[in-house]
Parts: structure tokens; C-alpha cells; sequence
């Protein structure tokens, strides 16, 4: 479970102090890690096998570029929602997350009766067709461990085992960063 | 104005193809990573320098074609507390609850989605109370009533979207 393995993370202030430094980003520039060096003020071996003790703990993800969806042609995201037997979910949340298009995938509560859905992932593509591949993509993987549930029609209840929410605007994108 | 309809896509060289696409994978930690990726794009038939990929990094990141570039940490790393909460807002209050939910400085990103549920943000916060304090605030303001959904288990986080 995530919330155990973060408590064996604490963070030291040098790394603390690694965190504020580079949250806005490396420099770009031919010796990046020697840049950190002189604002920590430690050697760049020192830097690096911080970096790389970081990434080994799962503190930091990635070094990596995150491209603007948009500039780059992906105008489309789709929040893929499932109503999946919580018995399978731990197996069928790993095999949905490994599938190449899926960025993200949680598993969430269900709010009955309004929100029957437990598991999330999320999809992008170039068009509305591509998006729509994918949740069908999903869907073979998961069809037979969908929950089927008999809608009660007098409560005017109509539950799906599952469901797109495609974004139409952002109305908001801010970044969460470490605070000094 | 939809944000999506007015971005243009952008017109992009081989060479900034290949950086979006090995650099959303990740960047070798040694003490110059920009001569390895070079190395490696070359390898991939772009032959290229050092100092070409650090100036196609840079001008990339200028044109904000990449928006981020360095360690992504994992957020909940950092101590805080996170969730994915949601509202069903009547069409003819849109305006007015996305201006009341986006005053929180603790919500970071927020969607419009189509559905009835058809607002989506995410609140990052320093801790969990604070998190039950903020969406007892956004009932408060919008009288909605939200819909938390905070991770139960991640089976999968990693963007990579090839051009």
C-alpha cells in the first residue's frame, strides 16, 4: 500500500534542500548536476548519488521532460471509469495499468448510489475515435469482471458498469510543489 | 474559451521529436546527461551533438512545448496530502463555482468534464485534515456537495505520449 512505503521516506534536509532546488527544474545546460552541487554545496558525486538514491527510494518518479499535451497534438484525455468486482481488483487494476496508452491508473471509493465506479484510468489520444479505441481496449480486458447491478427503476437509478469523462476545458493547472 | 480549440500544434523537427520522446522516458543521471542522450539519438539515426540537444532542450522549453523538464517526485513523497474530488454543478452556476472552487489555493488542477459529475479537481494540501477542512469549505461555498474519491491504490502512474 502507497501510504505505508512513504513513511520509510523521510527526508533529510539535505534532501529536503535537493527537492526545493530542483523542483522548478534541472538547468539545461552541459553539467546540470554540477549547478546543484554549488547550491547544496557538495560535491556533483554527491549530487548524483543522491539522485540516484532519491530515484531508487521512489521519491523521484522520473528525470524526465512533460511535454503540454495540446502543443504536441493530444487534445483529448479521457477519464476511463469502472465498476470492477472488488474481488479481481488488485489483478485487473495492475493488467489495466500496464496497458502502453494508460497514463494513469488508481483504484478509488465508490459513493453508491450516485458513483458506482472503483477503479480509474486515465487515456489520451489525438482524436475522439483514438480515445474511444481505447476505453474499448479496456473494456475486453475487463468485461468479465464488471459489476452488473440491477437498476431499481423506481429510485430512477441507472448505474453503469462503466463510463468516459472526457475533458472539455481546464479550468485550472497549477503545479504541487514542496513549500520552502 | 476552450483552451484545448485554441493551442496550436506545433510544427516539430525530427531531432525536437526525438528529445520529447526520449526525455518523456527519463534522462541518464551522470555528470552530463544532454552528450548521453546525443549519443543516443544518434544511435537512433538523428545525428546530433551536446550542444544541439542542449539548445533544442532549451529553445523547447521557452516555446513551452515542454512544460516541465527535471525529477518528477512523487507528490505524496513531499508530505502532503492529495485527493480527486468531484461536483455536479447545475449548467447555469458553472461560471460562479468554478471561480469559488479555483479561489482554493489548495486546488491544483480542475476539469471540466462532460458528465453529471461534470467537475473534476484535485486537492493538494499539507495534510489530511486539511483536506476534510477544505472540502467542508467548498460545500460551504458552493452548497454542492463534493464527491471525494481519494486513491485507494496506484496501480499505474507514467505519461509518456510519443510524437
Amino acid at each position: 500500500m502507497s501510504v505505508s512505503t512513504y513513511q520509510s521516506n523521510e527526508l533529510t534536509p539535505l534532501e529536503r534542500q535537493y527537492i526545493l532546488t530542483t523542483q522548478k527544474g534541472l538547468p539545461i545546460v552541459e553539467r546540470p548536476y554540477d549547478v546543484i552541487a554549488e547550491k547544496l554545496n557538495i560535491s556533483v558525486e554527491e549530487v548524483l548519488n543522491l539522485t540516484k538514491d532519491l530515484q531508487q527510494r521512489g521519491i523521484i518518479r522520473r528525470i524526465a521532460a512533460v511535454p503540454n499535451h495540446y502543443k504536441i497534438g493530444y487534445k483529448f484525455n479521457g477519464m476511463t471509469v469502472w465498476d470492477v468486482d472488488d474481488d479481481c481488483i488488485q489483478e485487473f487494476g495492475r493488467r489495466v495499468g500496464k496497458l502502453p496508452f494508460v497514463s494513469h491508473c488508481y483504484e478509488r471509493p465508490r459513493h453508491l448510489p450516485h458513483w458506482n465506479y472503483n477503479l480509474f484510468a486515465m487515456v489520451h489520444g489525438k482524436n475522439q475515435q483514438e480515445i474511444q479505441i481505447y476505453r474499448s481496449q479496456i473494456k475486453e480486458l475487463l468485461n468479465d469482471v464488471l459489476v452488473q447491478r440491477n437498476n431499481d427503476s423506481s429510485q430512477h437509478m441507472s448505474l453503469k458498469s462503466n463510463d468516459m469523462l472526457t475533458s472539455t476545458q481546464i479550468l485550472k493547472k497549477t503545479g504541487l510543489r514542496l513549500k520552502q | 474559451m476552450d483552451k484545448a480549440a485554441t493551442t496550436q500544434v506545433s510544427e516539430l523537427s525530427n531531432l525536437d521529436k526525438g528529445l520529447i520522446n526520449l526525455l518523456q522516458k527519463g534522462l541518464p543521471v551522470c555528470e552530463r546527461p544532454f552528450a548521453e542522450i546525443a549519443k543516443t539519438l544518434s544511435g537512433m539515426g538523428i545525428d546530433t551533438s551536446e550542444q544541439e540537444v542542449i539548445d533544442h532542450l532549451q529553445a523547447l522549453r521557452m516555446s513551452k512545448i515542454l512544460t516541465r523538464f527535471g525529477p518528477m517526485f512523487d507528490a505524496a513523497c513531499l508530505g502532503g496530502a492529495f485527493t480527486l474530488a468531484a461536483l455536479a454543478v447545475p449548467e447555469e452556476d458553472f461560471e460562479k463555482v468554478t471561480e469559488q472552487v479555483n479561489s482554493f489555493e489548495q486546488i491544483a488542477h480542475n476539469y471540466r468534464r462532460d458528465h453529471t459529475f461534470n467537475m473534476w479537481f484535485v486537492i493538494g494540501t499539507e495534510s489530511q485534515a486539511e483536506i476534510d477542512q477544505v472540502i467542508d469549505a467548498i460545500e460551504e461555498k458552493t452548497q454542492l456537495t463534493v464527491l471525494n474519491t481519494p486513491k485507494l491504490e496506484e496501480f499505474y502512474v507514467g505519461l509518456y505520449l510519443p510524437v
